[in-house]
């Protein structure tokens, strides 16, 4: 059984909250018959991290980061962050992940409804991370973008193709992540 | 299909690269990444990529335009992305000049990238999706190594495969080089006999007791140095074929020995007086005008009615201009992979001139054309240069005019001539004419011409 160590990131970042952590680590756990803790990681973020012009944290950077301070912390790694995140050439991600890799994160900033200047939704917000830890942790499994519109392994590039899709994987991307879980 | 295209990031800074490089796998795209033009070039030497994203800006000598000019030269079909901090209007008109397939300012919303990127992928495929249509295509125009889509030449191997499993003689008429062996074997190939030998013979080759010996074989001793019993190639071709090329140019002798071949099925060998009995078929071939020769009494007549039970006449490669890219691409698949030069295509330039020549020497001057061409090529297209020998030596386009002959005749005469090639097709040959419909019925009418 793989082991997953959801990681809450902290350390000049404000942590998620413990609510929401369960509700990905229940997800985690239901799609990928993983064993899944959630772990208290204090990342220390480079100062280059933080784009002040941006207001954004660079998504490599906290990954690179989240790497070195959880080494011998699980087979996979997945930090999730309030952040905001970004890669140089796009505006933002939802998050991002080592293809068939290690470690992966999650930003919480863009799911919430806050950002989109309405009223906080405490179900939609647990929903919507429910589907992006699916996601990332399916790169980690080695899947790429789907196809199949209910797949959580669907690419959204924005809240309402993310809102669409589900939080558990077609058929054939579960085969798939079987095959390399083993 | 995602996986079978692959991407090649080019930025300077690690961090831009790599991040590129990892969200566009995320998507199932096979990416590497270039830290400079220069790595970049090579790369897009050894690894034919589909999408290049490459930073205007970088230093070491070659920035993004230059690189995307390299690239475009090395690898004409890819689709190139130019990347900058902040646009200004002056690089972006000289990216987008120099071939550049977008241009776009970072950071740029994943959506816009995504939508760009599957854009540019979903062209590709109908791109690969298209060159495979056009070569099963290519070979539904082809039948037994004749390429074609002239209406005329389809009505021509409709009849050749009609006329297959008969015995009876054809006679194909036709300038050097259009293909006349071609049509033989077609018939011999299509028909019941296609397991039975083919047999070739140029009679214009060989002299007169030479070709008598060649066709019809000897006996031990029948003449100085006929050492041992020879078969001629009637016999070889009992069963099957005889293609006899150049029909015209026998002499009477031999005119009266194929006459009792074609009547009786039997010949004597040369010092023999045992019969042969044979079974074969005849397939003829000229150039010249046999019923003239007839007429002027060069030519047997019972002979030339033998032979001329199915006639089929082969238009000169100039009546069916529109073969030209047809054969030209299949000599170009298949000479450039004998010749082990990779030339993949002619530019526009140069099918201009292979389609504005005259062609005496018909396909297999094309073929030749196409051969020295290739052979001569510096460049992965063939270019204008590559034909300049086509337009040099006189045998190009150039116009003489006929002496005393008006207008109107040589206007009639123009009709016809692209009447008999559309086949007698009115729409066809008004567009290839460059008039109406009914401007040409107006002339039809005006000059009598039959359809």
């Amino acid at each position: 059984m793989t082991e997953i160590a959801l990681a809450r990131l902290a350390g000049g970042m404000e942590p998620p909250a413990a609510g929401v952590m369960e509700e990905m680590r229940q997800a985690l756990e239901d799609v990928f018959a993983a064993r899944v803790r959630v772990a208290e990681v204090r990342v220390r973020v480079p100062e280059a991290s933080l784009d002040g012009a941006r207001g954004q944290y660079s998504a490599p950077l906290v990954l690179k980061a989240l790497l070195e301070g959880t080494a011998g912390m699980g087979e996979k790694v997945l930090g999730v962050t309030s952040e905001d995140l970004f890669i140089p050439m796009l505006s933002f991600v939802y998050g991002q992940a080592q293809l068939g890799g290690r470690g992966g994160v999650v930003s919480l900033a863009r799911l919430k409804q806050e950002y989109y200047g309405l009223p906080g939704d405490g179900e939609l917000l647990a929903a919507r991370a429910r589907k992006e830890a699916v996601h990332e942790a399916g790169h980690l499994f080695g899947l790429v973008h789907c196809e199949q519109p209910e797949c959580a392994m669907r690419l959204s590039t924005n809240i309402r193709q993310l809102d669409l899709k589900g939080d558990a994987l077609c058929l054939g991307c579960a085969a798939l992540a079987m095959e390399h879980g083993r | 299909m995602k996986m079978n295209w692959q991407i090649l990031v080019v930025d300077d800074e690690e961090i831009m690269c790599e991040s590129m490089a990892a969200w566009l796998r995320e998507d199932g795209y096979a990416v590497d990444t270039a830290s400079s033009g220069r790595e970049a070039i090579e790369m897009a030497r050894r690894q034919d990529y589909a999408i290049y994203f490459v930073d205007l800006k970088m230093p070491g000598g070659i920035d993004g335009i230059e690189t995307l000019m390299e690239v475009r030269r090395i690898r004409p079909e890819a689709a190139i992305i130019i990347i900058t901090a902040y646009a200004t209007v002056d690089t972006a008109i000289s990216a987008m000049k120099e071939g550049a397939q977008e241009y776009i300012v970072k950071p740029c919303n994943p959506e816009e990238i995504s939508l760009l990127v599957s854009r540019i992928i979903k062209v590709k495929n109908l791109q690969r999706e298209n060159a495979i249509l056009r070569k099963k295509l290519a070979k539904q125009y082809q039948f037994h190594d004749i390429i074609s889509k002239n209406a005329r030449m389809q009505e021509i191997l409709t009849l050749c495969q009609e006329v297959a499993s008969l015995r009876s003689t054809v006679m194909i008429r036709g300038e050097s080089g259009t293909g006349k062996e071609l049509v033989a074997r077609a018939v011999h190939f299509s028909g019941d006999r296609a397991q039975k030998p083919f047999v070739a013979v140029s009679c214009a080759a060989l002299a007169e007791t030479l070709l008598e010996s060649e066709l019809f074989g000897y006996e031990k001793g029948a003449f100085t140095g006929a050492a041992e019993r020879k078969k001629g190639k009637f016999e070889l071709a009992d069963g099957g074929t005889i293609f006899l090329d150049e029909i015209g140019d026998i002499s009477p002798k031999l005119q009266a020995d194929l006459l009792r071949v074609r009547h009786e099925r039997s010949f004597d060998r040369l010092g023999g007086s045992e019969e042969v009995k044979v079974d074969v078929r005849v397939i003829a071939a000229t150039h010249k005008d046999l019923r003239a020769a007839v007429e002027d009494g060069h030519f047997r007549e019972d002979l030339f009615y033998r032979l001329n039970v199915i006639e089929v006449q082969l238009p000169p490669l100039r009546e069916r201009r529109e073969d030209i890219p047809l054969l030209a691409g299949h000599f170009l698949d298949r000479i450039s992979r004998e010749v082990g030069k990779e030339v993949a295509a002619i530019s526009d330039g140069a099918m201009r001139i292979l389609l504005d020549h005259d062609w005496p020497g018909n396909v297999r001057e094309l073929e030749n054309a196409m051969e020295r061409a290739i052979v001569a090529s510096k460049e992965g297209v063939l270019g204008e240069e590559d034909f300049r020998f086509l337009q040099g030596n006189g045998s190009g386009r150039q116009f003489r005019a006929p002496a005393a002959m008006t207008l109107a005749e040589m206007e009639k005469l123009m009709i016809e001539a692209t009447l008999r090639r559309t086949g007698g097709n009115i729409k066809e040959a008004a567009a290839s004419l460059g008039i109406d419909r009914s401007t040409l019925y107006e002339k039809l009418k005006k000059f009598g011409i039959e359809r």
